[in-house]
């Protein structure tokens, strides 16, 4: 075990955790911040889906000792009031289905948007790949990014 | 104005209590009307629910059915807050508990939530309105019948007076419950059939909604198990001795799940009733121990488990063969049942003769694989079980079920176990099948602490309940003017046959012949998504393509052709389904897609199904881009009577379209000497963003007819749909699913052509 300071949505906290934990599980177990989810543990399903300096990448496999001072941004952080634009356009296209795995799919969005206000169709396609819907919401999804680009 | 009945038999009550003291809190609990139909299946249907009206006017309603993605936490309130004129904007959604007391369907299953609730749930709102309006005119002293109530407001005219729900509803909560009570016509609908967004939507998008996997307690331990490698291998030995130095490791241990003596219900299925068990402080701990234990297996011999009757003392015994299969074995083994007789299980005229006098036969033989749920959330559960209670909370889309379970496991009474239901990560079957809750509440009775008890995504993708395995083959006559003069389906599975031996064309054929056999093995299966529909549609509907090209016929009306002889000439009595239904969504479809148009690159196929007495017809329009299909479009056309959400409807159509496409292109799962061959999603395929079609539309049959299934009609006829499409792109026809494997290289028998 060994003790990491971690800067989570703003706000610095201290964790003790072993080297290897990845970062899901510091943020599930040790942080309460349940948000984001385990869906596959090997990166690929997308569930698990934060921001760490901006860039999506899956919390699943990124060890605590990896981290440093990397900002991490999870769901919870997103948004103070759950007004981003993404996911406005969600509640506009009424997305979820289950549920389980939206979370993941905004972060991802959001990231993308971010870095690329106003992607193609195809840009979208690919940046959300990598995020299984199992009730394949896929087409509410693509529709609602374009929706949020609109606002960016 | 309609009646209903609200004493429906017996056990159908309104309860009344105080609400904090102050407001109306009603219960009430319902046959529904499937047990109308299945008098012995009365005590099963009932279902319960909840309204609140808190003197400040709030409104409450609580949802009964486990929530699983269906949306049936927004679809069923709007029923009870239609009846109960109130503003929607105003009413709070809550998830209803399990209730013991009465034995009832809260069940995420069969499509059947709205199907069965119709009345009772409107029944429940129209009664809460019935006494605020006895109420408000008992204080007015005007005659009830002067008093209207709109949006949560009631009021009368003639005296201007007026009142919130919240004032009326400690004087409502003493008016006698009314024997029967009016609901709306149709047409005066404000809620139903208007479209109204997830009422959990905000929670989601913010991270907030509580999944079970999102139940953590202070003083709960997190455990893990480890279950045999391989179907037909049970616990030899194991050696703890790494895991336990591990920091944060606390104990390994086994538990029985189900012991021998144990007799199981229907949603018990269970290929591993002996695990190891590893419990710790996080779930990284344990995550990493279970990997460090050395287990030991050794084949089992064939023996038998108890199986639960439907009444005392006729429990059986049910074979589980030894063995560990492998799926080349498995579909040899399947193609030669296919060349011996089956069991007949429908015939009409004489179908021999009409084949031997045919002017043409056609004969085609399908497969499907195994396939993993794979929900996304694996299954999980939080348990704390004390000397005399056991509270479970988590996913399941059975838990009344399970409540007998885990009572008759623990040795407790149905009042002693509380479970409690979260919003699903999906299921799409896999949580109907409740081990996993067993194994929770066993876990914490034997270390005596909470426990939250979770699987990787490996043990959740190899621990069985599959989609069976399945053969079906196919035969048509035509007669010189390329009628249809006979049809012949023999169709089988492991463990189950796929056949409806009364489903279409069965009723529009004179000659007809259904046959059905089964091959036994130790590997699990369960309901999947749309249970046998999602082959069979799929495959008779890609047959059928395959005899009106041979009949020189346009599929559709080909199909057309078929179902007018079905209303105007049916043969035999037992066809279960409605032809002019199925036809009106098949001209539905043709004419939004506007069928026959043609589109440069772009290949069409249709098909339509019906399945949990819902109807779907599709058209998908795709092209080859080297070598996979890119769709880029699917029409969806249904009839499942009255839509109450339309915007929730069409989620679930689009879904279960593309969740069929995706499963018939890419999913299987493969076995090797009882071993699952993929474990995780890097080798088991599910469809992903850019594969997945670019644009689903979908067309409801505007109907006024009792509302009917929706989880699961669009899955099967999507994929024959898909089939009908890639054969006219590519020139081939798709026998084999998935369609991006080559199946019939890597495991059909040799002696089996391509297609």
């Amino acid at each position: 075990m060994a003790l990491y300071t971690i800067n989570v949505n703003g706000a610095a906290k201290q964790v003790d955790a072993a080297p290897d934990t990845p970062i899901l599980w510091v943020l599930r177990d040790h942080l309460r911040l349940l948000g984001t989810k385990y869906g596959c543990g090997v990166a690929h399903c997308g569930v698990c889906t934060i921001h760490l300096d901006g860039d999506a990448v899956r919390s699943c496999v990124y060890p605590i000792s990896d981290i440093g001072t990397k900002k991490i941004v999870t769901i919870e952080g997103l948004s103070e009031k759950g007004d981003h634009p993404v996911q406005k356009a969600w509640l506009e296209w009424d997305v979820p289905q289950c549920g389980y795995c939206q979370a993941g799919q905004i972060m991802t969005a959001a990231s993308l948007l971010a870095q690329n206000p106003q992607p193609t169709d195809e840009e979208i396609r690919r940046a959300m790949n990598g995020n299984l819907c199992r009730c394949a919401t896929y087409t509410r999804i693509n529709k609602a990014i374009r929706t949020a680009a609109k606002e960016m | 104005m309609a009646t209903v009945q609200t004493h429906l038999n017996r056990r159908s009550f309104l309860k009344l209590s105080g609400a904090g003291g102050a407001g109306l809190l009603i219960h009430f609990s319902w046959l529904a009307a499937l047990a109308k139909e299945n008098p012995q299946l009365e005590k099963a249907y009932e279902l319960n629910g909840f309204i609140t009206i808190d003197t400040d006017g709030a409104v409450t309603i609580a949802s009964p059915n486990p929530e699983i993605g269906q949306n049936v936490k927004t679809s069923m309130p709007m029923l009870v807050a239609e009846e109960l004129d109130v503003n929607w904007e105003q009413v709070k959604v809550v998830q209803a508990p399990l209730n013991t007391d009465i034995f009832q369907r809260q069940i995420a299953g069969g499509s059947r939530s709205i199907y069965q609730s119709w009345d009772a749930l409107r029944m429940a709102g129209a009664t809460a309105r019935y006494m605020l309006v006895q109420a408000a005119a008992a204080a007015w002293r005007v005659p009830a019948s002067e008093i209207d109530v709109n949006e949560g407001v009631i009021s009368h005219k003639a005296s201007g007076r007026s009142s919130g729900f919240g004032g009326m509803a400690a004087a409502a909560s003493k008016i006698e419950i009314p024997k029967e009570v009016e609901v709306k016509k149709i047409e005066d609908f404000k809620i139903i059939r208007h479209s109204k967004r997830n009422v959990d939507g905000l929670d989601i998008v913010t991270g907030k909604a509580v999944f079970g996997l999102d139940i953590y307690t202070d003083d709960m331990v997190f455990a893990s198990i480890v279950h045999p490698p391989a179907f037909g291998m049970k616990l030899l030995s194991y050696d703890a001795a790494e895991a336990l130095s591990m920091k944060g490791v606390q104990e390994v241990f086994t538990i029985e799940t189900y012991p021998e003596n144990f007799e199981r219900g229907y949603f018990d299925t269970n290929a591993f009733p002996e695990l190891i068990v590893v419990t710790g402080d996080s779930t990284w701990t344990v995550m990493k121990a279970k990997e460090k234990i050395k287990a030991k297996w050794e084949p089992f011999d064939t023996h038998s488990i108890k199986m639960k009757g439907t009444g005392a003392g006729n429990a059986s015994d049910q074979k589980v063969p030894a063995g560990r299969d492998t799926t080349e074995d498995q579909y040899a083994a399947m193609f030669q049942k296919d060349k011996e007789k089956g069991r007949e299980v429908r015939k009409d005229g004489d179908p021999e003769k009409a084949f031997a006098n045919a002017a043409k036969v056609i004969e085609r033989s399908y497969t499907g694989p195994y396939l993993a749920h794979s929900p996304l959330e694996p299954l999980n559960f939080y348990a704390n079980v004390t000397n005399d209670r056991a509270v479970l909370i988590g996913p399941t889309q059975t838990p009344e079920y399970m409540e007998q379970s885990v009572a008759q496991r623990l040795g407790m009474s149905l009042q002693q176990v509380d479970i409690q239901m979260t919003r699903m990560g999906g299921g799409f079957g896999r949580k109907l099948f409740g081990h996993y809750l067993v194994e929770a509440a066993v876990i914490s009775q034997q270390i005596k602490k909470p426990v939250k008890l979770m699987y990787t995504r490996e043990d959740d993708m190899t621990f069985g309940c599959y989609r069976p395995t399945y053969l079906a083959t196919f035969r048509a006559a035509l007669d010189q003017d390329n009628n249809l003069t006979a049809f012949h389906v023999k169709a089988g599975g492991i463990p189950e046959s796929p056949l409806f031996a009364n489903r279409f064309p069965a009723g529009a054929v004179e000659n007809y012949l259904a046959e059905s056999w089964t091959i036994d093995s130790n590997i699990t299966t369960g309901a999947f998504r749309a249970p046998r529909s999602n082959f069979m549609g799929a495959v008779e509907q890609a047959f059928l393509d395959e005899v009106a090209e041979l009949a020189g016929k346009d599929p559709i009306d080909f199909r057309l052709g078929l179902f007018n002889k079905a209303i105007n000439n049916p043969v035999g009595k037992k066809n279960d389904y409605d032809a002019k239904r199925y036809a009106g969504v098949l001209e539905l479809v043709r004419e939004k897609a506007q069928w026959g148009r043609s589109k440069n690159g772009v290949s069409r196929g249709v098909a339509a199904y019906y399945c949990h007495d819902s109807y779907v017809a599709n058209v998908v329009d795709l092209r080859m881009e080297n070598g996979k299909p890119v769709i880029e479009k699917v029409y969806c056309a249904t009839d499942c009577g009255i839509v109450v959400n339309p915007i929730a409807a069409a989620n679930m159509v689009e879904g279960g379209s593309v969740d069929g496409i995706g499963h018939a292109l890419y999913s299987m799962l493969t076995v090797k000497d009882g071993a699952p061959q993929q474990q995780n999603f890097n080798d088991y395929h599910l469809i992903r963003n850019n594969d997945a079609p670019r644009d689903v539309e979908t067309f409801f049959v505007d109907s006024d007819v009792h509302p009917t299934g929706l989880g699961e009609p669009p899955f099967a006829p999507a994929i024959g749909a898909l089939a009908n499409a890639l054969y006219k792109a590519t020139g081939k026809r798709y026998y084999h699913q998935p369609f991006m494997v080559d199946v019939a290289g890597k495991y059909l028998p040799k002696e089996q052509p391509a297609g």
